[in-house]
């Protein structure tokens, strides 16, 4: 048994790849737990960085700088009465949400965090990411059409309209960076080094490519990269229905789209979902133009030297927050109304600092820094979003198809059309 | 009581054309509680898809009857309740009941009087077209820029409360001038304020004007012509971005306003983006004249010789102001009693708010919503 | 400030709308009425006798036309002069008062004039349509088109007297701006206008009973009848 365990601590494949069932059972239950935790960090700092755009505080009152906020939502949102409309049709409103839920978390399954911190690694990776992905347009459809209400019925008929155009903008860039990792040019772009001419949709060996052509792909064929990455970036905003592609859920026009009947638990797979399906979205961005978990600069600051100076970060940025979370707690009000209140920041402060020194140590050092890496570019796509929420109007239905058929599409084919053009003859 | 939703049957439609494929149109309620309604105000919209076919305002949801209160109120009873009509510029309300009965009476506020009532009343066009700026980009989708007209208002009502102890509902007229003088410091308080807000209003227009969703969301929206507005009785802003230089203030001047220079702000298109265009522009004269007012505000007395007990001869009088939202006026007739025989109020919301559909039809879902945060309507005022 | 010489004792000699102040006849809000009505007779034997005293001294000069209210003058204008030639008697009266210039016109005018005023005299902006009600009198109801014409920059009140029951014709296809304001007034005042596209309630909803600005309208006797029906209980007013 114990051999079992530790068999695969030295394997250097993922846990799908080495046909082991436990590890891969781990892998999923952390992965689902740290979703869960990004999901409610996520949910406190958009609201926390959203009201500082604003000039407001956001949360303050449950937990100190409303760090238990979520959690406090959370219990609300599970005890709350679960309402489902009487004319609804109660099977299809039930699996709804469900079916949301479980193509969110289904995606990560390959998302690969570091060369073996996947699940598991499929030959056809991005297929698989954005079949699954896209699979959510057909929860929200059946939670449009069950809650038989109006509003709902048209966030649905948006989000569908929505969705399935922007898969197909998205899949030419996703292509386009397919393409990249078996073309290399010949002369222009030079990327002489490397080798193989094989295409893969392996999410790891993409990235893997990546490190291999000494090359993120949205600097390759400059300026073919860019351009793919970012119609990738717009496209997955409308994919997710996010500020300024909110249409769906567009609170002014249609209360709250294709959830508006639901409520409590059932609206809150909703809330999971969405913040997953961002993540899953981004994760897929990072892994196909960020070099997913490489470190940044692998070639040009390299040597033992930056390789330290590298993997310090995780623990620095940790000390950092820890660091923030000090600063908070000696600006807490002397009061004896704040003492608890300043006992559990500095608490939390302590708790950050020591998972900063624990990553100081060597061995966890080694092995957090590709998922470190993986999580930061993930993180700054997730502050972009809020940025992009507390920046833009919404646009209009037609505006957006618009935006949608007439601009990304022949541009995205236009990139596609160029990659191969020029990894072929340049 | 009959359900008013059964009633849609008689929504007329106009010249609709079959739609293809036989599938049928939609008709869908927004309000009376709807995010984007602005209070109580219902549209049923018929939907072809996501085109608006026809629309059908049901109002009167918050009336209160305010005409019959003042039959039963003298004439200074009724004057708190005029504030709650539209009650984000409570101050031109109150203005234009204290100057019509002030006209019923023959009676002159004092020039100090109309100095404050000036000041007043142009922060409270401020603060109203604040507070449309920040609605109406809500609506639009654009979250921020709430949060900061809401700051800044924050500071015009606070100027309202050192005045008169009440930051929304002021009541800060009387019948014949002024009740209160004004505080120590006040000019300076309002000059701070101008001094803080211009470069506020800047950031607001960076925020929106050139924002490319922004002018796509509003640009050829809710189009109506000059001729259009005039013969719908549309008044104010929505007036002046279709391109007619119309403003009771200049018009037909009231108060103080014949001693201060100041332009009337117009548009051409008569879209939603003009209308912005033409409120923003409005903001910055409403600062201009406040700059030239509190300079030079006249000693005097603030307070006209009216007696106790307000008894205007018999009479009827209609005085209209220029209210943030257009034409704002009060048809007065008196008995020679102390009590209005009968008060109307010609409120511009309620007249708005008729173009709404004009200006909706053949349009998506999306600009219903821009057109009502665009044609600045305050539900108080619609149903009274 | 010349003119403080206000409220005195109004003269019933304004023959014209001298209303009734009389009160709504079978309505229960008699508290109101008399009570204002005896403060005012109360303060008025007082007030007059110390307030012109206190203002001659003041102001002596100052104090002409004392009894009366402002006088109202005869309107006399070029618009007036055609507008007479052309519906010759069926102007009953173009004055103004405190430079507010109204005319009150025969009911069977109604449509004509109106179009006249639009089409000839450039009255392109309906302000307003409002009613009055005079309990008492034979034609209980005034009806007052408030008109402003954007080119003369000039307001005019055009007035009507009609009796009750009786329907005007709509001026819907002169400005499409009367259609809510005429319902407004068919809602308070129960005065049908007869070519409205949709006459119907407008502030009040459908079921409602009565029409609140007439001045026998009884507001308790609606809330009792609600409050019974909705509650079932005896209401507290």
């Amino acid at each position: 048994m114990l051999d079992y365990v530790t068999s695969y601590l030295r394997s250097n494949t993922t846990p799908g790849q080495a046909g082991n069932l436990l590890w891969a059972f781990i892998y999923i239950i952390l992965i689902f737990l740290g979703l869960s935790v990004a999901v409610i960090a996520m949910n406190w700092l958009e609201r926390k960085i959203l009201a500082h755009m604003q000039v407001r505080l956001g949360p303050m009152r449950v937990g100190p700088h409303g760090l238990l906020q979520p959690i406090a939502d959370a219990i609300k949102l599970l005890i709350k009465e679960d309402i489902m409309p009487a004319e609804a049709d109660k099977s299809v409103f039930w699996i709804a949400p469900v079916l949301i839920v479980i193509t969110a978390f289904t995606t990560f399954i390959v998302v690969p965090f570091g060369p073996t911190h996947a699940v598991t690694d499929m030959n056809i990776g991005v297929l698989f990411m954005l079949g699954v992905s896209s699979l959510s347009v057909l929860g929200v459809v059946m939670a449009g059409w069950a809650s038989n209400s109006h509003y709902p019925l048209i966030g649905a008929l948006r989000s569908s309209a929505q969705m399935v155009s922007y898969e197909i903008a998205m899949g030419l860039a996703v292509v386009a960076a397919v393409l990249m990792t078996s073309l290399h040019g010949i002369g222009l772009y030079g990327v002489a080094h490397g080798a193989v001419g094989d295409g893969t949709l392996s999410m790891i060996d993409i990235v893997k490519a990546q490190q291999d052509q000494h090359a993120w792909f949205i600097f390759k064929f400059f300026p073919l990269g860019l351009i793919a990455f970012f119609i990738f970036a717009v496209a997955m905003i409308a994919e997710t229905n996010r500020a300024p592609f909110d249409l769906p859920e567009a609170e002014s026009e249609l209360t709250a789209g294709f959830h508006t009947e639901y409520s409590g638990f059932r609206w809150s797979l909703f809330f999971l979902a969405e913040y997953s399906a961002m993540i899953a979205v981004s994760s897929i961005a990072v892994t196909l133009w960020l070099g997913g978990w490489l470190r940044p600069f692998p070639t040009w600051l390299t040597g033992e030297t930056w390789d330290l100076v590298f993997s310090l970060f995780p623990a620095a940025t940790f000390l950092l927050l820890a660091l923030i979370a000090l600063v908070g707690t000696l600006r807490m009000p002397k009061h004896p109304y704040f003492r608890v209140q300043t006992l559990g920041l500095a608490g939390f402060a302590a708790v950050l600092a020591l998972i900063g020194i624990l990553l100081l140590l060597p061995p966890v050092r080694d092995r957090i820094q590709d998922i470190y890496w993986f999580s930061l570019k993930v993180a700054g796509f997730m502050y972009l979003y809020i940025w992009y929420r507390g920046t833009f109007p919404r646009y209009r239905f037609d505006q957006l198809m618009r935006v949608g058929w007439k601009v990304l599409l022949p541009v995205g084919l236009g990139v596609l059309i160029l990659t191969a053009i020029v990894g072929v003859l340049l | 009581m009959s359900d008013p939703s059964t009633n849609i049957s008689h929504l007329e439609l106009g010249d609709r054309n079959e739609t293809f494929l036989d599938s049928n149109e939609l008709v869908i309620n927004m309000g009376p509680q709807h995010p984007a309604t602005h209070g109580v105000l219902r549209v049923i919209l018929k939907l072809d898809g996501e085109k608006v076919l026809g629309t059908e305002c049901v109002i009167g949801y918050l009336h209160r009857g305010v005409e019959k209160i003042a039959e039963n109120r003298t004439y200074a009873m009724f004057n708190p309740y005029v504030d709650r009509m539209d009650y984000v510029a409570a101050v031109s309300n109150g203005l234009g009941y204290c100057e019509a009965v002030e006209k019923l009476l023959n009676v002159q506020a004092p020039p100090r009087a109309n100095y404050i009532r000036v000041i007043l009343t142009e922060l409270n066009r401020l603060a109203s077209h604040m507070l449309w700026l920040g609605t109406h980009a809500l609506d639009i989708g654009a979250i921020t820029p709430l949060f900061y007209t809401f700051r800044d208002r924050e500071e015009i009502l606070k100027i309202f409360e050192k005045y008169c102890g009440a930051r929304l509902t002021t009541h800060a007229f009387r019948i014949g001038g002024c009740l209160y003088e004004t505080y120590d410091g006040f000019e300076k308080d309002v000059t701070n304020f101008l001094d803080f807000v211009t470069p506020k209003i800047d950031e607001y227009e960076e925020l929106l004007t050139t924002n490319r969703i922004w002018v796509e969301r509003t640009k050829n929206v809710g189009k109506i012509s000059g001729k259009e507005c005039i013969a719908l009785g549309v008044t104010g802003p929505v007036l002046r971005a279709s391109g007619v230089r119309w403003d009771v203030r200049k018009a037909q001047p009231y108060a103080a306003y014949s001693d201060f220079d100041f332009e009337i702000p117009i548009g051409q298109n008569g879209d939603t983006y003009d209308r912005y265009l033409v409120r923003m522009a409005e903001m910055r004269q409403s600062l201009h004249i406040i700059r030239q007012a509190v300079g030079k505000i006249p000693e005097g007395p603030i307070m006209a010789k009216v007696p106790k007990v307000i008894k205007p001869p018999v009479g009827e009088i209609y005085h209209s102001i220029e209210a943030p939202k257009g034409e704002l006026g009060y048809f007065i007739v008196s008995d020679g009693s102390t009590q209005p025989y009968r008060l109307r109020v010609r409120p511009p919301s309620f007249v708005n708010l008729q173009a709404l559909d004009m200006m909706v039809r053949g349009q998506l879902v999306a600009d219903v919503v821009a057109v009502i945060g665009t044609l600045d309507i305050v539900l108080g005022e619609v149903d009274r | 400030m010349p003119d403080e010489n206000k409220p005195t004792p109004p003269t019933p000699s304004d023959g014209d709308n001298k209303p009734t102040t009389g009160k709504p006849a079978g309505s229960v809000q008699p508290s109101p009425p008399p009570e204002g009505a005896a403060s005012a007779s109360a303060a008025k034997p007082a007030t007059p006798a110390g307030t012109p005293a206190k203002t001659a001294g003041d102001h002596a000069p100052a104090a002409p036309a004392k009894p009366t209210g402002p006088a109202t003058i005869p309107w006399d204008s070029p618009m007036v002069a055609t507008l007479k030639r052309q519906f010759g008697s069926g102007i009953s009266e173009a004055s103004t008062y405190l430079g507010q210039n109204y005319m009150v016109v025969d009911r069977s005018l109604i449509p004509e004039i109106l179009q006249v005023l639009r089409d000839q005299e450039q009255f392109d902006y309906c302000v307003d349509i409002t009613a009055v009600h005079y309990l008492t009198r034979e034609k209980p109801f005034d009806v007052i088109w408030i008109l402003y014409s954007f080119a003369r920059n000039e307001r005019i009140l055009v007035k009507t007297l009609i009796s009750d029951g009786e329907a005007l014709p709509s001026s819907v296809p002169i400005w499409p701006t009367t259609n809510w304001l005429e319902r407004e007034v068919y809602d308070m005042f129960g005065i049908a206008f007869e070519g409205h596209p949709d006459l119907k309630r407008i502030l009040l909803p459908e079921g409602w009973k009565g029409h609140p600005l007439r001045k026998d309208y009884g507001i308790i006797q609606q809330d009792n009848e609600w409050v019974q029906a909705n509650l079932g209980i005896e209401s507290g007013q």
